[in-house]
């Protein structure tokens, strides 16, 4: 018989802070918590901003170097474009407006609703001390402040994935 | 296509067990789905499993977001009362198909 492996666990780690990072992390991690499986979000370096009370809602998008990014219509947005005043915050209202329309909540929400089912969310010590974060700082949704370390120590367990987006 | 007898009703169902004609369900039938999944239904279970079916039979998709807007329960409450996959199991027993939705 064929043996069956499921995942029982993922622990997702977030470095990047533009929207489509930290969104990639956040839906895979509501949707494990949706299926009932052990969910940790580890955020670190520019992932943080995700869990910074005062920038977590107004994540932006990078419009410079992103080869996949399209104007309305379907053309390429050309890099040089990326660099008049305002493009930036511009793509990003437009992807925000996309994305309420497919029912996608903002980040607050996000981590209400992953919290909610159990999911735990998790800050980078070294990060932290990086940006001179302190506590204060995060979403009271994390639980805590983790070294390297702790975080294998909290990633272990059979079935258990580590998943770097 | 499957056919399941719950309440001593035959029922279509898909090869996962979810209704393929939500008509076909009463809380009779709900009652023993949900011992199935090892659950015993309360009031709270039923005013949220309207509140899908409502949802689903005015072809409107079902997220897990939706529920903090259903006025009756939050989602905190939605994981306990159908603990592990909620909106899978919730859906199951409430005779609706499998949510398409990826939040």
């Amino acid at each position: 018989m064929e043996q069956e492996y499921p995942i029982k666990k993922v622990n997702i780690i977030c470095a990047k802070g533009a929207i489509e990072d930290v969104y990639a992390t956040l839906v895979m991690g509501n949707g494990a918590v949706m299926e009932g499986i052990e969910t940790n979000l580890f955020f670190t370096f520019f992932g943080l901003d995700a869990i910074v009370k005062s920038r977590m809602d107004k994540l932006h998008t990078g419009v410079v170097g992103n080869p996949a990014l399209r104007l309305p219509g379907g053309l390429r947005m050309p890099t040089l474009l990326g660099v008049i005043p305002f493009m930036e915050a511009f793509t990003s209202w437009m992807m925000k407006g996309q994305m309420a329309q497919l029912d996608i909540p903002p980040v607050s929400e996000f981590l209400d609703l992953i919290t909610a089912g159990g999911g735990k969310v998790y800050a980078c010590k070294l990060a932290m001390d990086m940006f001179k974060f302190k506590k204060e700082d995060l979403s009271e949704h994390v639980s805590g402040i983790l070294t390297v370390g702790e975080f294998y120590e909290h990633a272990g367990g059979e079935g258990s994935q580590i998943i770097f987006t | 296509m499957a056919q399941k007898i719950y309440a001593g009703v035959t029922v279509d169902v898909n090869e996962e067990g979810y209704f393929t004609n939500p008509s076909q369900w009463t809380k009779e039938i709900a009652v023993e789905i949900a011992k199935e999944e090892g659950i015993t239904l309360t009031d709270q279970h039923f005013a949220i499993m309207e509140f899908l079916r409502n949802r689903h039979l005015g072809g409107e998709a079902l997220s897990i977001r939706s529920i903090n807007h259903s006025g009756v329960i939050d989602v905190k409450t939605f994981y306990q009362l159908f603990p592990g996959a909620p909106l899978k199991k919730a859906t199951k027993i409430a005779g609706i198909p499998k949510p398409a939705s990826c939040i």
